[in-house]
């Protein structure tokens, strides 16, 4: 039993009624420990939702003081000062003022600081005692401090910032008895807060608020007698134009390969696990409808959205491992100057690099950006990387219409092909982050101004419990828009049923076989028939799932794909066939992507935008292609 | 006291020597010294507007007085920078740094 769970039982056991529960809100900069807080005072009594009206990602947990009393904590976004420049420091700021709608202010506001490095949360501690709302300052990390030989006088701290000053190592649970004692004997006092009155500091402010840190700084801290070289040693590895270039092209390598590679046996598993789930139910059930909505509906989506689970568990515990450790922001310092010449940030890489596996964990790790606008670019061109689903697509087309033969003697034209798909999709997502930023975000690009923090070792609980963390969030947010998007398309693919004595598939007759009988004429200008403008419908669940489609329409069964590349070779002209692998290159022919995009942007908007923009891409291309392919005979 | 007024008079008053202040974004590798002054009143085109980048730089501590030294450049055009800056290391395009002015230390 831990010791909250034991002061619960006993309170209980004493039949007190707990006064009224704590509201803490903890605030730091970033890189300060402030999750590994969260995670110590909290265990794993979390939840993560959003805030209203804002993609900001709100995590709260509570945990229960010994006298009883349950004090809930909020962890609010890492921030460098009250002058908020981010969505996610507006959240901070206005949630320490008491201003955030539907939020009830904190009672006590508790500033984590890493013991090691307290210039700028010397100015935050001054910004917050300005505010006057009740607060505690921990300094965390004190055990890495007391390595170093730095001193400081926390009694003389406390007198300066008017705020009791604990010591705290969060990783390894110490000082977070004395954090709750001291959160508690602030609450008190929470009633006579004063109004807020808070008003943005002008520079001047931000001058003199600094000349009194560091005159607080001169007199309760004597700097470290044994002071971090390993950092700066490691630096002039990391950061070198040579050398720091390569670890990172091994680091990009392996995560890469990673995610595309490290996590298929277990996306295997997991499809042949909910195929062999289906198959069990399907002999099961009569046939009839409800074994279909099970079988192909509930268990076929519900598989659709846990096969992304080995890709988000791989590629967050990279994530993870690589921002604790601090590589993440040198990562970002060497790729900056490629990234900005797109219009995107540094940090966009791993987002972008992720999207060639797949882009839903590439989407959900997005969130490395800080800056709504980077993300949002990054978001939107992120789909464009061709992912792991394209091909079985491009598989299927290519070596039914191209033929196997060699250019300029080495190179083999399919290969050649195939890669010309791949670099479509890249030049094309960086050029259009560039007209995003070029068209729609004409104003002032925000500066590149970041703190590269000291490497640490990451604490492997931690990582644990926030990589478990990310993937909770997948299931419960995403899967479930995902889920339902599946079940929509198979009732468009099922509904209304073939009359009976029918010829030719019972798609035909479904909504999804009207749907692309209608859409057919628009697309007969890039030479799709009324059986590829069938395929597209059920292709929405995902990219892969238009070779089935195909399959279905052109009643091919089998999973000999070669059957059916034969079968397409002769119906289909090439013209036709390049336009069909322009389509996929662009076309947002995944419902699951435009459902996380939804999730992580809280609004219909941007699936809606990357929806429109997409098609008119893929359109566009496909008449190009089509049209031009048409001129030269291929028709 | 304000250290660029202390150097502008320095230079007014004539014989004793003159101290130039150098821009944290002409500045090479291995360059030091302190932050004579933070000003951003020549902000860089299609940057942000003067005032929220100096009060920015400001923010993550390129104030007077503090002791400065570009560490790492990047690979292309020598840009980004990662500074010391007393006792913690940023990163920054040079594009931003051009308003940081910096004493360079006597060597140099």
């Amino acid at each position: 039993m831990t010791p909250p769970d034991l002061a619960t039982a006993v309170a209980a056991a004493a039949g007190g009624a707990p006064a009224a529960p704590i509201r803490a809100a903890l605030v730091g900069n970033p890189n300060s420990g402030k999750t590994a807080m969260f995670n110590a005072l909290t265990g794993s009594r979390q939840k993560v939702a959003n805030y209203a009206g804002v993609t900001v990602e709100r995590k709260e947990g509570h945990l229960i003081a010994p006298d009883g009393r349950r004090i809930s904590i909020l962890d609010l976004p890492g921030t460098y000062s009250l002058r908020a420049r981010s969505p996610d420091e507006v959240v901070t700021r206005d949630a320490v003022l008491g201003r955030l709608a539907g939020e009830t202010p904190p009672d006590v506001v508790v500033l984590i600081a890493d013991a090691t490095n307290l210039r700028l949360v010397m100015r935050l501690a001054l910004e917050l005692r300005d505010v006057g709302r009740p607060a505690v300052l921990a300094l965390n990390m004190i055990d890495i401090a007391t390595r170093q030989g730095l001193e400081i006088d926390a009694t003389r701290l406390a007198i300066e910032l008017s705020m009791p000053v604990v010591t705290t190592v969060a990783t390894r649970k110490r000082g977070i008895d004395e954090l709750v004692i001291q959160i508690e004997a602030q609450a008190a006092n929470s009633a006579t807060a004063p109004a807020d009155t808070w008003t943005e500091p002008s520079a001047a402010a931000l001058r003199a608020l600094h000349r009194e840190a560091e005159r607080i700084l001169k007199a309760c801290v004597l700097p470290p007698r044994r002071p971090d070289t390993f950092t700066g040693k490691l630096d002039s590895v990391l950061l070198h134009p040579v050398a720091g270039i390569g670890v990172l092209l091994v680091v990009l390598f392996l995560m890469f390969q990673a995610v595309f590679a490290w996590a298929a046996p277990l996306m295997d598993l997991s499809n042949a696990g909910f195929e062999a789930l289906g198959a069990v139910m399907g002999n099961l059930m009569p046939d009839g409808l409800l074994k279909s909505l099970i079988t192909d509906g509930i268990i076929a989506g519900v598989g659709s959205v846990v096969v992304f689970l080995p890709q988000i568990v791989i590629l967050f515990l990279f994530i993870i491992l690589l921002e604790d450790f601090g590589y993440m922001a040198r990562a970002a310092f060497l790729l900056d100057k490629i990234m900005g010449g797109a219009g995107l940030h540094g940090r966009a890489f791993i987002p972008l690099l992720s999207s060639f596996a797949c882009a839903i964990p590439g989407i959900m790790a997005t969130r490395v950006i800080d800056n709504k606008r980077d993300r949002l670019t990054t978001i939107l061109v992120a789909p464009l990387m061709t992912c792991s689903a394209r091909i079985p697509v491009y598989t299927l087309i290519i070596s039914a219409f191209i033929p196997r033969q060699q250019v300029w003697g080495v190179l083999s034209l399919q290969g050649l092909i195939f890669f010309g798909l791949y670099a479509a999709g890249l030049i094309s997502a960086l050029v259009v982050a560039w007209l995003v930023r070029k068209v729609f975000w004409r104003g002032a690009a925000e500066p590149f101004l970041m703190e590269l923090p000291a490497y640490k070792i990451p604490d492997p609980m931690n990582v644990a419990r926030n990589v478990l963390q990310r993937a909770q969030i997948f299931l419960q947010r995403a899967g479930t828009i995902i889920l339902s998007m599946m079940i929509l398309i198979w009732f468009l693919c099922t509904f209304p049923g073939a009359p009976a004595g029918a010829v030719g598939p019972a798609i035909d007759y479904s909504f999804a076989g009207m749907i692309g009988h209608a859409i057919q004429p628009v697309l007969a200008p890039i030479g799709f028939n009324w059986q590829m403008s069938v395929a597209l419908i059920p292709g929405m669940a995902a990219r892969e799932v238009a070779v089935g489609a195909l399959g279905t329409v052109y009643a091919v069964a089998g999973a000999d794909t070669s059957v059916l590349g034969a079968s397409l070779a002769h119906q289909w002209s090439l013209a036709s066939a390049l336009a069909f692998l322009a389509w996929y290159v662009f076309a947002p022919q995944c419902a699951s992507t435009l459902g996380v995009v939804k999730r992580e942007t809280n609004s219909w908007r941007w699936p809606i935008i990357m929806f429109c923009y997409m098609t008119g891409l893929a359109y566009v291309a496909s008449l190009i292609v089509y049209q031009t392919a048409v001129a030269m005979g291929a028709g | 006291m304000d250290p660029v007024r202390r150097i502008a008079d320095t230079d007014l008053d004539g014989p004793l020597e003159t101290i130039t202040l150098v821009s944290l974004a002409d500045g090479r590798r291995g360059f030091s010294g302190y932050i004579a002054s933070v000003d951003a009143h020549a902000p860089a085109p299609g940057g942000l507007a003067a005032h929220e980048l100096e009060r920015r730089l400001l923010e993550m501590g390129f104030v007077e007085g503090a002791r400065i030294e570009i560490l790492h450049e990047g690979f292309i055009g020598r840009d980004p920078i990662c500074v010391k800056l007393d006792d913690m290391r940023v990163a920054l395009r040079r594009r931003d740094a051009r308003g940081v002015m910096v004493r360079p230390d006597a060597a140099q």
